[in-house]
């Protein structure tokens, strides 16, 4: 591989680099054989020839993505095209907080003891996908929130991909750092303009210090031949509350690895998806809650509503350290199958050493309820549509935890749309 | 508006309804009364078009059309309405968006334009204050957490928007306290008129001093074993239902 001319061996964080690479080139891409990639293959990603640095920048007109924007309400914008930094599309701030990029955030010596305390600290060292964003990432958001600061809107990160590439590896690196009691709300969508292949391998890692409460919205609805594979990792200290809602809804294969890692004390970590498939559109949600200290609890609700011949897969693993006593861990993933070709694999993990502890967990894979069918039809509400009003109201149920109402009017509009329900209501 | 004529239905080879005759003209009221398992809520559910319920014998007629091969939605356009003594919960869907759903699908079905935002804002505020509807409860989400009198009333409320000309309540008195019971009662008296028909069902004879039957039906073992009436709602009432029982037999 020919990387190295493109790499900045200067760099400061040359060495983990190199060393990242080392590991990836020892383990190769996951494979089925492996327990976690049982139900996900990326062997016809692997065959596809992907250019990993794009040859040349492109731009976007604002109105060309309006759509693809949290338009409705102001925000900050870290926006990126072909991996490339659009500071035309992007509005970023260092006003009490750092809401602008990795790649000057790696290179800028100011920032160097943030980087030094938390750069790839949380992200797994032995984990090959990760492995290969540490070795060839150069760009993605750095958000840096001091203590007790609160931005004063949310930020988006949004990566376009515009189809110039006949296909495109985009490797995308986020940090995350919420410091002593300061607040953050982020929404991040990746986004094909074309049909042409996109294979994503992002590395996000979030750190929420003492009562610090980050709240991320990721909206994965993509166009056809855009496949995802996001490893997220978040460390929690004492008292703090980090949720990520996962919109699945898009997308060729998506791949969501999401780490969460209790190290404090009365913590709480909450996991909430929608999944919503059609065609052969492939999703795999692997959760992982490490529960390492005493007093904490974690929330896990996935709905995933799976028609024609699409295939899901989730995975949730609870871990409760022996120490880490009186731990609420609570667990749901409830699935409609609304085609007979349709497959949902789930498989609740629970590592429990403790024996303190209240864990909960539920799986259900179902169709519709005929009763409450009969119901909307005695309304005279035509069968096709009571269908998609029921399966609408299932997924719905996930978003009471949704705190930016634009976001969750934005969601409810995409799962009205990709279930057809067209039933005229304000939503 | 209904004739019902020797009616025989049943769920997966068993028979629940043994041959009911039963005929509601506009501007009637009807109850049909008798013990737990007669067969009340499989008729109200076969009337009203659910699936799952087989028709082996005898009719169902609406102004004189078959309705055997009719959807329950079809039904719903034609004027059929169901109160359900469990109304199902719809989360994320309000009450306000519900209705005007089910109002505008029927508007399609005969051909007719969606209801303008104002005409329905104020038809909304007409009944829902009718039935002493509080605002707040018409932008929560359908059914989810409603008491068992909210649900009732709620049942009522959609009648009342949906105008039906045969409005089939399905023990809507159950789970109501007194006083619930009279608002639900007096609403749907206001909503009666010449041109429309109510199927009361009821297990007790308390709804049905609120809202007066001309006629009175006793259900037994899926068979209409008596019918009266208003009176022979008092009659059950003192005496129960086995001495019907017996008279059945015999």
């Amino acid at each position: 591989m020919a990387f190295e001319s493109n790499v900045d061996i200067e760099h400061p964080v040359h060495d983990l680099r190199t060393e990242a690479m080392k590991n990836f080139e020892l383990k190769g891409f996951p494979s089925k054989k492996e327990e976690a990639w049982k139900y996900t293959s990326l062997n016809s990603l692997q065959k596809i020839d992907f250019s990993i640095f794009p040859k040349e920048e492109n731009a976007l007109e604002y109105k060309e993505v309006k759509k693809y924007f949290l338009h409705e309400i102001d925000s900050y914008k870290i926006v990126f095209i072909d991996g490339i930094y659009s500071s035309y599309l992007s509005e970023t701030t260092h006003d009490g907080v750092d809401i602008c990029l990795m790649s000057s955030a790696l290179t800028k010596p100011m920032y160097r003891p943030v980087i030094d305390v938390y750069f790839n600290k949380i992200a797994s060292k032995d984990e090959s996908l990760t492995t290969l964003n540490t070795a060839f990432s150069r760009e993605g958001a750095y958000i840096y929130i001091p203590k007790n600061k609160m931005p004063k809107k949310p930020v988006e990160i949004i990566h376009f991909s515009t189809g110039n590439e006949a296909s495109l590896l985009l490797q995308p690196r986020n940090l995350i750092i919420a410091e002593e009691n300061a607040e953050l709300q982020v929404i991040e969508r990746h986004q094909s303009l074309t049909s042409n292949e996109v294979l994503t391998n992002s590395v996000t890692e979030i750190f929420a210090a003492d009562n610090a409460i980050v709240d991320y919205y990721k909206i994965q609805n993509d166009a056809e031949n855009a496949s995802l594979i996001d490893n997220t990792y978040i460390d929690q200290k004492s008292k703090s509350a980090v949720s990520v809602h996962t919109f699945s809804f898009g997308g060729k294969l998506t791949r969501n690895n999401l780490n969460f890692y209790q190290n404090g004390q009365h913590v709480d970590s909450t996991m909430k998806g929608v999944t919503i498939l059609g065609n052969k559109q492939h999703v795999d949600h692997h959760t992982l809650v490490h529960h390492i200290e005493p007093n904490c609890e974690s929330h896990q609700d996935y709905k995933g509503i799976y028609g024609e011949n699409a295939t899901g897969v989730f995975n949730g693993k609870i871990i409760v350290d022996k120490i880490a006593q009186k731990t609420n861990a609570f667990q749901q993933n409830n699935n409609l199958l609304v085609s007979d070709k349709a497959t949902i694999n789930t498989k609740p993990q629970l590592e429990i050493f403790a024996d303190d502890v209240k864990c909960s967990h539920g799986c259900t894979i179902g169709q519709l309820d005929e009763d409450a069918l009969f119901y909307l039809q005695s309304r005279g509400i035509p069968k096709k549509e009571a269908r998609a009003l029921l399966m609408y109201a299932f997924a719905n149920n996930v978003l009471a935890s949704v705190r930016i109402p634009e976001v969750k009017a934005r969601i409810n509009k995409l799962i009205a749309k990709k279930l057809g329900v067209n039933l005229g209501f304000d939503l | 508006m209904l004739k019902i004529t020797d009616l025989h239905a049943g769920i997966e080879d068993k028979e629940i309804l043994k041959g009911i005759n039963l005929e509601v003209n506009a501007g009637e009221v009807h109850a049909i009364m008798g013990p737990n398992g007669s067969g009340k809520s499989t008729l109200s559910a076969v009337i009203a078009g659910k699936e799952e319920f087989e028709v082996t014998k005898g009719s169902v007629e609406l102004n004189g059309e078959d309705l055997d091969e009719v959807s329950p939605e079809e039904r719903a356009h034609k004027g059929v309405f169901l109160s359900f003594q469990y109304p199902v919960e719809i989360p994320g869907v309000s009450v306000t968006n519900f209705i005007k759903t089910a109002i505008n699908e029927s508007r399609k079905a005969r051909g007719l334009e969606e209801m303008p935002a104002n005409k329905m804002l104020k038809l909304i505020r007409e009944k829902s204050e009718l039935l002493d509807i509080d605002r707040r409860f018409l932008s929560r989400s359908l059914n989810e957490g409603f008491s068992g009198g909210e649900k009732k009333r709620n049942e009522i409320f959609q009648m009342a928007m949906l105008e039906p000309k045969l409005a089939i309540l399905d023990e809507t008195d159950s789970g109501l306290d007194i006083d619930a019971l009279r608002i639900v009662a007096n609403g749907v008296n206001k909503l009666k008129s010449k041109d429309n028909a109510v199927i009361v069902i009821t297990h007790y004879q308390r709804l049905l001093e609120y809202i007066v039957p001309d006629f009175v039906h006793v259900l037994h073992n899926g068979k209409i074993v008596k019918s009266g009436g208003k009176e022979l709602a008092l009659e059950l009432e003192e005496k129960g239902y086995d001495w019907l029982k017996n008279e059945a037999v015999v």
